[in-house]
């Protein structure tokens, strides 16, 4: 099976900070895959890289068999890259439906078409009762489905979720990670930054670990809890 | 459904009969006046309101709009009317030009682009000798009606164009609101980094906004030069008329359809009042009531009239503000 997406010797510096540095990796459609590391490990701007928002330092990003290093976040959008954010920007004066609306119009300029599919999207992420609520006014839980279910009205290939675990209770943890089930069912790669582990490690198909902006492992979740680089990292050197 | 009546056609039957009730001729002026200044607002509301990308510049469009017509009219002899959609088109290539570099300005820092680019044109215009430079440029007034574009007998015809002007700039805005445009524009508006993140080019969608906005500016200045028949840099460049038109949208309502002509409404009435009461001694009067009402607005009623009237029929329905969509 051709990789979805393929990061090839990845770098990015702000001036002389290196954020991410030689990182390599790919991922299959359908694929669920866990970025994981400390905080400062360059999780995000990796995240970042993929997703347009940086020009990359170096390195090549292709993604369904094309180059799109430093392609801009819209073309990324049309080409099937969607993502959520770590601090929620959902369109806040306006209704959940509306902020979902923004994203289908993308594929159709008829409004009423793209209002029927982000209904559809919200349903899909058990928002649909919230429809007509404006999104500042939901619960920071709303407010992260809300972001996928905007992500999923791009009808995109690869889902970019950057801790949308993040400040949620176990409950909502749960509801999340059948969340995201329901997405890979519907064939679609998962690429999620998370710091709740009992969140990605039951879902993960392979883990990739940053420390430092660099990749120091990747395998199944069960390999990379036994990686000693990876435990050195999280827990400092003995 | 109980089926209710347009309140958009009971305000345009009430404002086409309104001259069969207000005879007076200077009262009919300050009707104009509202319209006018109403027309502006609305147009700069696209822009400003919907893709929330705030000018103090648009006298600029409106300056190049009255300019346009009337150097065609004096030098080629071109009918006005032409002369409204070609300054429409100068102002809106003007627009373009400057809003590609400009739009990469973010929040204030676009603002303070607009106000040097408006305060640059207007210095041009005051040395260009060619174009009247500061003592301005006088239209011809011999040939009178409605292909002339020029009223002198009556000031009743130039009541309707100014409607006519503001009910097509008004179904212009609100098409742009109905339409896909209006969701990416207030997308923009809310948070441009995941506008970007779910397809909005921003810069292509600024530049619609400012496109349909300079043009509909431009055309403004097209009738008021037709009407005052006198145009000069320092009335239709001013950096105060760029405030003006801003502060009708931002006192009505930014964002909201007929909130720039509720505060044009408003606006307008302090002018002309101000001016009765304090006369040529008493100018800028205005102006400080415009500072006191930028200060209030801005702390008590940052959605404007408008928004502020809404909020306070939802608190007196029971609900929670903002908790139902109003669109």
């Amino acid at each position: 099976m051709s990789a979805l997406l393929e990061v090839q010797g990845l770098g990015k510096r702000f001036g002389g900070l290196v954020a991410n540095l030689d990182i390599t990796f790919a991922i299959a459609p359908a694929q669920i895959i866990g970025l994981i590391g400390p905080n400062g490990a360059g999780k995000t701007t990796l995240f970042n890289c993929i997703a347009g928002f940086y020009p990359p330092s170096e390195g090549h990003i292709i993604f369904d068999g094309r180059e799109v290093t430093g392609a801009a976040p819209d073309k990324m959008a049309m080409l099937g890259v969607a993502r959520t954010f770590q601090l929620v920007r959902t369109f806040s004066t306006m209704s959940a439906l509306e902020n979902v609306t923004v994203a289908t119009l993308l594929h159709d300029k008829r409004l009423s078409i793209a209002r029927e599919r982000a209904m559809q999207a919200l349903e899909f992420c058990g928002l649909s009762r919230r429809a007509s609520v404006v999104a500042a006014n939901l619960t920071v839980a709303e407010q992260r489905r809300l972001e996928v279910a905007r992500a999923l009205g791009l009808e995109p290939k690869l889902l970019l979720l950057d801790e949308m675990m993040a400040g949620l209770n176990p409950a909502e943890v749960q509801e999340a990670v059948a969340l995201v089930g329901r997405i890979q069912s519907r064939g679609i790669a998962c690429l999620i930054v998370e710091h709740v582990m009992e969140g990605i490690m039951p879902i993960a198909d392979q883990i990739v670990v940053l420390d430092y902006g660099r990749k120091i492992a990747q395998g199944t979740p069960a390999e990379v809890r036994q990686d000693p680089a990876v435990i050195a990292a999280y827990l400092g050197e003995a | 459904m109980i089926k209710r009546i347009n309140p958009f056609l009971v305000v345009f039957a009430a404002a086409c009969a309104a001259p069969l009730v207000v005879t007076n001729p200077s009262h009919q002026n300050f009707l104009i006046l509202v319209m006018m200044s109403a027309q502006l607002g609305v147009a700069w509301n696209i822009l400003g309101g919907y893709a929330g990308q705030v000018s103090f510049g648009h006298a600029a469009f409106f300056g190049i709009g009255a300019y346009t017509s009337t150097l065609l009219l004096i030098q080629f002899g071109v009918s006005p009317w032409i002369g409204m959609v070609a300054g429409g088109t100068v102002a809106m290539i003007f627009a373009l030009l400057i809003g590609w570099p400009c739009f990469k300005l973010k929040g204030h820092y676009f603002a303070i682009a607009t106000i040097a680019v408006a305060e640059i044109l207007q210095v041009v215009f005051t040395n260009w000798t060619s174009v009247g430079s500061a003592v301005g440029l006088s239209l011809p007034m011999q040939q009178e009606g409605l292909k002339a574009f020029v009223f002198n007998a009556s000031k009743l015809p130039y009541y309707y164009i100014a409607l006519g002007l503001l009910i097509g700039t008004v179904l212009a805005a609100r098409t742009i609101e109905r339409s896909f445009l209006g969701h990416y524009f207030r997308a923009i508006k809310d948070e441009p980094e995941a506008a970007r993140s779910v397809g909005v080019n921003l810069t292509r969608y600024k530049l619609v906004a400012i496109s349909v906005s300079s043009f509909l500016t431009a055309a403004g200045g097209t009738l008021y030069a037709q009407k005052e028949l006198f145009i000069d840099p320092a009335s239709v460049m001013a950096t105060s008329l760029s405030v003006k038109i801003a502060l009708a949208s931002i006192l009505g309502g930014v964002g909201s359809l007929f909130g720039p002509v509720i505060g044009a409404g408003i606006l307008t009435s302090i002018e002309e009042v101000t001016r009765q009461i304090f006369g040529g001694s008493g100018r800028g009067t205005d102006l400080i009531l415009y500072g006191l009402i930028i200060l209030v607005v801005a702390v008590y009623y940052p959605n404007g009239i408008v928004g502020g009237i809404k909020a306070w029929g939802e608190r007196l329905a029971g609900r929670e503000p903002g908790s139902e969509s109003g669109r």
